[in-house]
């Protein structure tokens, strides 16, 4: 400490710079991505205008990354109250195949006539998804386990959930190599924009998702409460919310909402149950970065997710036309976030000069608080 | 010769082979975490470290090498996450992550060419000199294994040495528990925490590296799999203990390696998933323990420390 | 005699502070929460310096850039705050403490010179205990000796009878004792008079930042010290209600709460408080007030036991159930609990009434009344923030405990726990405090008031009920009780009171 200044924490962040923040965040990743592409053999610039011709001047591309965006965006608004409880849901890519799964054995299984097939899909896709999270929202509640670690467990033991499905006792009839379950019925198949694969009855579900938790924040006591235990544990029990009710709820409508993209993928681009590695390609993960660079606020998302779907719709275009392994998003993804977190704790302080008449109360430098929220 | 003996101990062999990585990046978990770091990035470093040390190997031609390679990236990359853990303060959580997930990525665009090639050379098997000559149990257990592993186990009983009984173990400790006490007694919290951090980045890619050099000698797109999340489980499991993480360690490589022996007999995904599921459960059950003794984490772990706090 | 000297002139926080300490002398550093005492005791410890003048130690000149420059000056500090590893042993910590131990087996080194100590200060120490097991009192001898061990000639003490029985800080002032003999010099800060003229030889009272005067103790007197503290004649005097105690609004039986290991926190206890009454709840920090406190507001679950709330049966009732029935809560924790931090003032001013009408219609909040509340809050109670909209912990610690005072007490209650309201709040905002709490009392409404502030309970309290280890020990009426006389019942000894005290 300097005598005559302290560090002071600011009161709040305006919006403005919450988003200047968010936005600094992603130039500085890319331009990072593309001194690393450089590095590594890949042109940058070439690359990047290849991926802008491709994803965004051209209307299949601009389809492909809303296509993206809409597991995002669903999976996102999820995790934004999830970890307003404080509750790490790593686990959403699990969730987001159990759901799949749900739905695709409604879609196989249940003989539902076909009007009642696809949202019978849909709930059985929430339901299951919010089920996939009971266990480890339990635990963390009552026992205080790490959720990190049982989400993430969890994730593994879906993918071989679904790889044992599709090899075992749902595998389809045909096709060389590789393994799928059979192709659903018509009836269950999610109608798309013309000859795009955007499914759009998901995309409208994840606005409509986005709007209701967004009016829930502001507007419910039931939201305030949330609003509450994301900022301050402690006053919310003194408040006498319930949190270990509010966090299950709050964790159910996360692993939930991750199912509903679930059963988008399945219903809305693959039209069965495929490999884990087809179906969920890391969306779960991703989504934790629109949760985060949204700053929890699930309007935010569906923006952040629109940047994220960008990302994974030219990791598909890196594949093809630059014979790249799609897997490099990664790198920005990485980057993204080291970006957020690294530059926030130099906005949440700032200089101030200490008034003449000292010693009003406690002062000093408070305790940093935990980066991203 | 008993069939049964002889199943035991071809099945402790070989979980003593997999449990290696995993004991690797416990272990330097375990000092990160004793020092207050949380560091999820471990699987990005074992990846890391895997792929630095399959290049280095393969284009020198010596092993050896590929592992320092190997653990100079994991140290380096823990120095990325020390950086913003500790120096900067950010969210250590997201920190972790985010190595991870960059480091995944990272890892593909560079190892992109070197895939699906064996590694020339790699890793041979050592034999235990005296060990070896044990009816039954000598030449399988203490015949097929490589160095590393048991550099390993004595790594562990090292660590645990200097943890409870020298002075720097006492320092690293006392950070990870009340930093400001260290603070007051004239320690360098920040630079304790930093080189807990790197270790632990560097045990992480000496894992990696046992990985591509010795167990499955090549290079592969995310061939750690989520081994390094689960050593992550494994340090809590231990209790950060590093002897206590030696016993885990096996566990779950006994876990892996049934899963595999009994794919005849059961669906090969459905044996996969038990030790993600174990993994829950052996959590599960630290949780019951912690709640009646004082057993538990270091007291500060998790939080960022600043100093001028009264 | 020698002196081991201080002096200097300091900087913004501490005005041209000229101060002195003899060798073999307690010196007491007395001053309100605020005055600068801290932020002197910071630059004698390295961790501040001075802008303008300089410290000499024995007569030179020094330059304490951090604290190991003080230590290896010879100062020590022994904070409010233990800098103690709880999970680690008494050797392990102070091993830590003295870098010369050796790389390998830091501990061993240790034994000779602690024992030495040991008797020559006359404490005793189990070297293998864990910090977290021992009392308060304990682990402060155990500071005591670390900065014995590394050399302190000049010990500082800040506020170390905060956490110590009446007992216990006599055991505490007989190791001041025989540092003294042994001389060494000793700075005491606190802001208790009585303990000050108990110990001290010299005091220097600091206000806002300046030396307002250095006393012999021999010849000061409290009334004194305590208008040189706070500039003006002090009201030591009480103002009692006007009309008695009405009837009994809370009545507590048989109150019992274990810890998460088990322990009997709250054993048996008894305690009745009438509309109209303030009573006190005194006793060393740790022996029950809190849980006593969190069950009556519906924080923690108690596991036997009943408490009657206007004649019903709320034992077991959680926090939105008692908070309905007129409970209301000025918690001890005001900016981890009491307020939400990152939120409005107008949001906090409605925390926890968000469920009542006219906040709630329905499942929806009303934010118009919200904000028609919050404009009227912040007229009625004079909280100073820039706007109702203002993020909370901006608001200076005064003005947060207006927001809490303005948010409980707004709704007429029927009962008031109140923990410990005052602490850290500088003497305005103390005494607006003060005055709202006798208002509610008063008004009718039934008052528990925790404090670990003697002065404060026997100021406002009609009745003051003794807690130790989670018994009362006793109950007395505030007009004529002495010092002494509950400082006992604070250490747990109940031998019978003078008339004037009997059990709830």
């Amino acid at each position: 400490m300097i005598a005559g200044f302290r560090l002071e924490q600011r009161g709040s962040i305006g919006p403005l710079r919450t988003w200047a923040l968010s936005l600094g965040a992603i130039v500085v990743a890319m331009v990072l991505t593309g001194v690393l592409f450089a590095a590594f053999g890949v042109a940058p610039l070439a690359a990047f205008a290849t991926l802008v011709d491709r994803t965004i001047l051209d209307a299949r591309g601009l389809s492909e990354v809303v296509r993206r965006a809409i597991p995002l965006m669903l999976a996102g608004v999820g995790l934004t109250l999830a970890f307003r409880a404080r509750f790490w849901n790593i686990g959403a890519e699990g969730q987001l195949l159990i759901g799949g799964v749900a739905a695709s054995g409604v879609a196989l299984f249940s003989g539902l006539p076909g009007p009642l097939l696809l949202p019978a899909m849909f709930l059985a896709g929430f339901a299951a998804g919010a089920a996939w999270g009971l266990g480890p929202a339990l635990l963390k509640v009552r026992l205080g386990v790490n959720e990190i670690i049982t989400t993430l467990m969890l994730n593994y033991v879906a993918i071989y959930l679904v790889r044992w499905l599709i090899n075992g006792p749902w595998k389809g009839r045909s096709l060389s190599g590789f393994a799928y379950s059979d192709v659903f019925e018509p009836a269950a198949w999610l109608p798309t924009i013309g000859t795009t694969r955007l499914h759009w009855p998901t995309l409208t579900l994840a606005i409509a998702a986005a709007v209701f938790v967004a009016w829930l924040l502001t507007k419910t006591r039931f939201g305030f409460e949330v609003r509450m235990m994301g900022e301050s544990p402690d006053a919310a029990r003194y408040a006498g919310v319930d949190s270990f009710r509010t966090t299950l709820v709050l964790v159910l409508v996360s692993a939930g909402a991750a199912g509903l993209a679930g059963v988008g993928e399945v219903a809305g681009i693959h039209h069965r149950l495929v490999d884990p590695a087809s179906l969920s390609v890391g969306y779960g993960y991703t989504a934790i970065i629109v949760a985060l660079l949204a700053r929890r606020d699930p309007l935010a998302a569906l923006v952040t997710a629109a940047f994220l779907g960008w990302v994974a719709a030219s990791g598909d275009v890196m594949q093809v036309a630059l014979r790249l392994p799609s897997q490099i998003t990664g790198v920005t993804q990485g980057l993204v976030l080291l970006c957020i977190i690294g530059v926030e704790p130099f906005l949440r302080y700032r200089l101030v000069r200490v008034p003449r008449n000292a010693g009003n109360g406690p002062d000093g430098v408070r305790p940093v608080p935990k980066g991203v929220q | 010769m008993d069939v049964g003996a002889v199943f035991v101990v071809t099945t402790l062999a070989r979980a003593l082979a997999f449990s290696t990585p995993l004991l690797w990046a416990a272990l330097g978990e375990i000092v990160a975490e004793r020092a207050g770091v949380v560091n999820l990035g471990v699987e990005g470093m074992m990846i890391v470290g895997a792929l630095a040390g399959f290049v280095v190997a393969q284009s020198s031609g010596d092993p050896w090498l590929g592992l320092a390679a190997a653990a100079a990236t994991g140290a380096v990359a823990g120095a990325l996450h020390a950086f913003f853990a500790v120096i900067v303060r950010a969210d250590m959580y997201v920190s972790g992550l985010a190595l991870t997930i960059f480091g995944l990525g990272l890892s593909g665009l560079i190892g992109r060419g070197w895939v699906g090639r064996p590694l020339d050379r790699s890793m041979e098997f050592v034999s235990l000199p005296l060990l070896s000559q044990l009816p039954l149990v000598g030449p399988r257990l203490f015949q097929g294994q490589y160095l590393l592993t048991w550099l390993g186990l004595l790594a562990a009983l090292m660590l645990w040495f200097v943890l409870h009984h020298t002075r720097l173990g006492l320092v690293t400790r006392t950070v990870g528990e009340n930093p400001a006490a260290a603070d007051a007694a004239g320690v360098r919290v920040v630079q304790v925490r930093f080189f807990a951090v790197v270790f632990g980045g560097l045990m992480a890619g000496v894992a990696g590296g046992f990985l591509s050099l010795a167990y499955r000698p090549s290079w592969g797109q995310g061939m750690t799999n989520g081994l390094g999340w689960i050593a992550l489980a494994m340090a809590i499991f231990a209790l950060w203990d590093p002897l206590r993480a030696v016993l885990a360690a096996l566990l779950f490589g006994t876990f892996f390696t049934l899963s595999f022996s009994l794919q005849d007999r059961f669906a090969p995904q459905l044996l996969t998933m038990m030790p993600y599921l174990f993994t829950i459960l052996a959590l599960t059950l630290t949780a019951f323990r912690k709640g009646g003794r004082a057993f538990g984490a270091p007291e500060a772990l998790g939080q960022p420390y600043t100093r001028g706090e009264r | 005699m020698r002196s081991v000297s201080k002096r200097f002139p300091g900087v913004l926080a501490n005005d041209a502070i000229d101060l002195t300490v003899r060798r073999g002398e307690v010196h007491a550093l007395l001053g309100e929460n605020g005055a600068g005492k801290t932020t002197l005791v910071h630059m004698l410890y390295g961790l501040q310096a001075p802008d303008e003048g300089a410290i000499y130690l024995r007569g030179r000149r020094a330059r304490l850039r951090s604290p190991r420059d003080a230590k290896v000056a010879g100062i020590g500090l022994v904070a409010q705050h233990f800098h103690l590893a709880r999970r680690h042993t008494v050797a392990e910590n102070l091993a830590l403490a003295l870098p010369e131990t050796p790389a390998l087996f830091p501990t061993r080194a240790l034994r000779a010179p602690v024992a030495e100590l040991a008797q020559r200060y006359g404490f005793e120490v189990d070297l293998r205990a864990r910090v977290g097991a021992l009392s308060p009192g304990e682990q402060q001898r155990v500071e005591i000796l670390a900065a014995l061990l590394q050399g302190a000639e000049l010990l500082i003490l800040d506020e170390p009878t905060s956490v110590l029985t009446p007992q216990e800080a006599d055991r505490l002032f007989a190791v001041l004792q025989r540092m003294r003999q042994e001389g060494k010099g000793v700075i005491l800060i606190s802001h208790k008079l009585d303990e000050v003229l108990a110990i001290a030889d010299r005091i220097t009272v600091l206000r806002g930042g300046k030396v307002v005067a250095t006393r012999d103790a021999a010849t000061a007197s409290a009334g004194e010290l305590a208008t040189l503290m706070v500039g003006r004649e002090v009201t030591r005097g009480r103002s009692p209600s006007a009309a008695g105690p009405g009837a009994v609004r809370l009545s507590v039986r048989n109150l019992t709460v274990h810890s998460e290991r088990g322990e009997a926190r709250l054993n048996g206890v008894d305690l009745d408080v009438h509309g109209g009454e303030i009573v006190g709840v005194a006793g060393v920090a740790g022996n029950g007030q809190a849980e006593l406190a969190e069950v009556l507001t519906g924080l923690r679950v108690a596991e036997a036991g009943t408490v009657l709330l206007d004649g019903a049966d709320v034992a077991g009732a959680g926090v939105r159930d008692l908070f309905a029935r007129g409970v209301v809560h000025i918690p001890e924790d005001r900016n981890a609990m009491g307020v939400v931090g990152g939120m409005k003032v107008s949001e906090n001013l409605v925390l926890r009434r968000h469920r009542q009408a006219p906040f709630s219609k329905g499942r929806l909040l009303d934010w118009r009344e919200v904000s028609r509340n919050a404009d009227g809050a912040i007229r009625d109670y004079q909280i100073s923030t820039p706007s109702r909209d203002t993020v909370t912990r901006q608001l200076s610690g005064g003005n947060v405990q207006k927001v809490i005072l303005a948010r409980e007490l707004g709704g007429a209650p029927g009962l008031v726990v109140a923990s410990h309201p005052t602490y850290g709040l500088d003497v305005a905002a103390t005494e607006l405090t003060h005055k709202l709490l006798r208002d509610q009392r008063d008004r009718g409404a039934a008052v528990l008031l925790v404090s670990e502030d003697l002065d404060e309970l026997l100021q406002l309290s009609d009745r003051i009920v003794v807690l130790f280890r989670g018994s009362v020990t006793g109950t007395v009426d505030a007009a004529g009780a002495q010092r002494d006389e509950i400082g006992l019942l604070m250490a747990g000894d109940r031998t019978p009171l003078a008339p004037a005290g009997s059990q709830a």
